[in-house]
């Protein structure tokens, strides 16, 4: 089990708490957590509820750029399950808005699998398609207009509690326990980690590397659309042209801090959740401050680069002496 | 006389990268006005010493005179201003622009800041003429044949005042009309007292055009020697025997009484285009070695029978019954193995660790649902190192951190882990320290005695003699003689790789 453990998440680790203090700094009151109606709220309660699309998105797209791919349509399949929720939400019950919503995203994932996988499309071009044909099939699905809801079930989805947690937190946690589990539980993990370090030589050692492939593309696709749905039911509603926008790039940023390199091979799901958490933190923490969000995109920037250079192997600096340290005691 | 002629003089180069020795003292002598073929086989150091010359590598010691004086390029450009020209297999030129441009890149005619089209055109136009070429020099040079763009790379590289050409692998994918034209150009090069190295592995080409022949061999000079008094078989010794020790294999000699059960089975099993059609028994506890000069079919016919490539004709039995063989994930549930040549590419993960690359075959054919878990991975790792001694003998470290011998045992670990029937080793000793070389052959006994059953390509006639039971000897893509028990040595092997070439040039020539 120490593989679903960070084992070099120190870099990411470190710049979490900074910045934790730096919110600190700007906002008192950020570690201040109540317990009102049997759910917690506060700042930090919020960096998790807000965090949670991009955190499901990373979880996919952490297993596709691991197979040295990358999935730009995550955004777009957002928008289309998200709009397939609301429309469906009113007349039908969860289950059945669910399962259309969830296997609409398989379908999406599917084809950009296809695309990579069969035909052999380069990725960022395969996936392009689906980045830009997405938002239009999202728009044919609400004709245009933003799509209200008032089914109490979804709506819960976006905004219930469970143990005091906000139900989306829950719910990207059991994401994460769950693809952990089936990724290194099983010998995915391995296989994926083989097919994006070297596929020629994974396919002649017997690995199924188109298969692996198609799968991780299937999955990145589910969690769009899971993503999708908590979004639309967080908002009651679902808005074809801004559902989802631009976060695939956040998703890839929150890969990228995670560590795991955009020419494939080993990955980590912890800390490409942990990404997505740092990239929140800093978001709300400039919200917070006060000072003009355009602020956000510097800042975000800023914090990129030192987190990478911190995991540079050039720079072997603290991080590096440390994981080392580690080791010889290990 | 002749020592006042020589126009290039490479004397004692050296040159390793870490512990692989690619060259040693290596000595080249070229002659104004001489066509001087420099042969060898896969790894032989042709490259590398090209590339030593031509200041794409720094040489480690030895020196390079042309006409009398040293040089030391540092680049492909100080190497040209030197005089030595140097045109690739593939022409890396710019399709993209015209013949023109691509002549005068970098040195166009000018005036006044503007480049002079028309008579950039002129000259260009006046240039190919020189090499009998009469074509629109304005068209896109990725409009023209590949024979087109070669003669366009070559009269560039002379033009730049060349006085020393080298051509790597020029003919390759030349039709025999092509390689008429470049011959008649190289001949005429020559006459104007421009030494030309001619890299190729078409024996026949050479014959027909080089008037010396300096052969490498393992990064160590051969010998050097006039075309015209060098006979074919002569010249195959030097490229693939050491001293022709007429050895023939313990193991063959002993093996012939015992009756082995058949293991695999592949009846007129081929691919158009590809190998011809050919017959193979591999029989448990039996060692078949593949012979032939590179590009003569025997990295293919490893792979038709691993099935990396798939066969459009014959079929192939395992222990007798009939089998599929479309994928390398078929051949891995037959319980084949295959440890590829190009170690780097198509072998390692070097980003995963010794332990996972060892235990990725055995995964895979175990599928996704039967995960090895971590105890087990650590116990086949361990076991597997301490077994082949692999060194440093640390599981976790990243595989791509080991010496190439190092890395060759752990694919050889990773095939042993899925207690295979078969294994497919293509040239399992290249480029690996002599240490290790040994190690490597002695394992390959050790295996067969083990009831394995092992088909291995090596361009090392002596070291395939030593292990194998039967010698299946290629040439043009075809197996051309299957040599057991006391037929084996290197002496019949290479009677049969040279045997039909000579008819094959005699029938070039009428």
């Amino acid at each position: 089990m120490t593989a679903l453990l960070p084992r070099r998440g120190l870099a990411q680790i470190l710049a979490l708490i900074v910045i934790l203090a730096v919110d600190r700094v700007v906002s008192p009151q950020f570690f201040d957590l109540r317990l009102q109606d049997g759910r917690l709220f506060g700042s930090l309660i919020d960096v998790l509820n807000r965090g949670t699309p991009v955190a499901l998105l990373s979880l996919g797209m952490v297993l596709v750029i691991a197979t040295r791919g990358i999935d730009l349509s995550v955004g777009a399949v957002m928008a289309i399950c998200g709009a397939i929720a609301a429309s469906l939400a009113d007349s039908h019950s969860l289950p059945v808005v669910l399962a259309a919503a969830l296997g609409a995203g398989l379908v999406c994932g599917l084809w950009n699998g296809f695309l990579v996988a069969v035909l052999g499309m380069q990725p960022i071009v395969a996936t392009l398609i689906l980045m830009v044909a997405g938002r239009g099939i999202a728009q044919l699905i609400t004709e245009g207009r933003i799509v209200t809801f008032s089914s109490p079930d979804l709506v819960w989805l976006g905004n219930g509690s469970v143990l005091g947690l906000p139900v989306p937190v829950v719910i990207a946690l059991g994401m994460l326990i769950l693809t952990g589990a089936v990724v290194r539980g099983s010998a995915l993990g391995l296989l994926i980690e083989a097919t994006g370090g070297n596929a020629r030589a994974s396919e002649l050692s017997g690995v199924g590397t188109r298969a692996m492939i198609l799968s991780v593309y299937v999955w990145c696709g589910v969690c769009a659309a899971l993503a999708g749905v908590i979004a639309a039911a967080d908002i009651m509603g679902a808005d074809a042209n801004n559902a989802g926008l631009w976060l695939e790039l956040d998703a890839i940023l929150a890969v990228v801090i995670g560590g795991t390199s955009l020419f494939g091979g080993r990955f980590s799901l912890v800390l490409a959740v942990l990404g997505a958490l740092i990239i929140q933190t800093m978001n709300t923490g400039i919200l917070l401050s006060g000072y003009p969000p355009e602020f956000n995109l510097l800042v975000k920037a800023v914090v990129v680069l030192a987190v990478l250079l911190l995991q540079s192997p050039k720079l072997s600096g603290f991080a590096g002496i440390a994981a080392r340290l580690r080791r010889t005691k290990a | 006389m002749q020592n006042s002629a020589s126009l290039l003089e490479v004397r004692g180069i050296s040159k390793s990268f870490g512990a692989v020795r690619a060259l040693q003292e290596v000595d080249f002598t070229l002659r104004a006005g001489e066509i001087h073929a420099l042969l060898g086989e896969n790894g032989a150091g042709k490259s590398t010493l090209i590339k030593v010359i031509t200041g794409v590598f720094p040489r480690d010691a030895g020196f390079v005179r042309i006409g009398g004086e040293e040089i030391a390029p540092r680049s492909a450009k100080a190497a040209v201003a030197a005089g030595i020209a140097t045109v690739y297999q593939e022409v890396n030129l710019l399709p993209n622009l015209s013949v023109a441009q691509n002549l005068f890149l970098d040195r166009q005619p000018m005036r006044f800041g503007i480049v002079r089209e028309g008579e950039m055109r002129r000259r260009a136009k006046a240039l190919l003429a020189d090499f009998g070429l009469d074509i629109d020099v304005a068209a896109p040079l990725g409009s023209y044949s590949v024979a087109i763009q070669h003669v366009t790379a070559i009269a560039r590289a002379v033009d730049l005042s060349a006085r020393v050409l080298i051509l790597d692998e020029p003919t390759a994918s030349l039709d025999r009309h092509e390689v008429e034209i470049l011959f008649g150009i190289m001949r005429q090069l020559a006459k104007r007292g421009i030494g030309i190295v001619f890299v190729s592995h078409f024996l026949d080409q050479v014959y027909e055009i080089s008037d010396r022949i300096t052969v490498l061999r393992n990064g160590r000079l051969v010998g050097e020697r006039e075309t015209a008094s060098l006979a074919r078989l002569e010249l195959i010794r030097m490229m693939l025997g050491r001293e022709l020790a007429e050895t023939t294999s313990a193991r063959a000699a002993a093996s012939e009484h015992e009756v082995r059960e058949v293991c695999a089975s592949f009846e007129n099993f081929g691919k158009a285009g590809y190998v011809a059609p050919f017959n193979l028994e591999l029989r448990h506890g039996e060692v078949v070695g593949l012979a032939g000069l590179l590009g003569s079919g025997r990295t293919e016919t490893a792979r038709l029978v691993f099935g990396a490539e798939r066969a459009d004709r014959g079929q192939a039995r395992v222990e007798g019954a009939p089998v599929r063989l479309q994928s390398p994930r078929d051949g891995v549930r037959h319980g084949f193995g295959y440890c590829p040549e190009e170690r780097k590419t198509d072998g390692i993960v070097a980003e995963l660790t010794v332990r996972e690359n060892i235990v990725l075959a055995l995964q895979a054919k175990r599928g996704l649902l039967r995960p090895l878990s971590r105890r087990e991975q650590d116990e086949i790792a361990r076991r597997y190192v301490k077994m082949l001694d692999i060194r440093p003998a640390d599981p976790e470290r990243p595989v791509g951190l080991l010496s190439g011998g190092n890395q060759q045992k752990v694919l050889l670990a990773r095939w042993l882990a899925t207690s295979p029937r078969l294994l497919v080793l293509d040239e399992p000793t290249r480029g690996i320290d002599v240490g290790a070389h040994a190690e490597i052959i002695r394992l390959i006994r050790e295996l067969c005695d083990d009831g394995l059953s092992l088909l291995v390509i090596s361009s090392e006639l002596d070291e395939i003699v030593t292990y194998s039971d039967r010698v299946v000897v290629l040439r043009d893509r075809a197996h051309v003689e299957e040599l057991a028990g006391e037929a084996v040595d290197v002496g019949n092997i290479l009677a049969a790789i040279a045997a039909d070439s000579v008819t094959v040039a005699l029938e070039a020539h009428t």
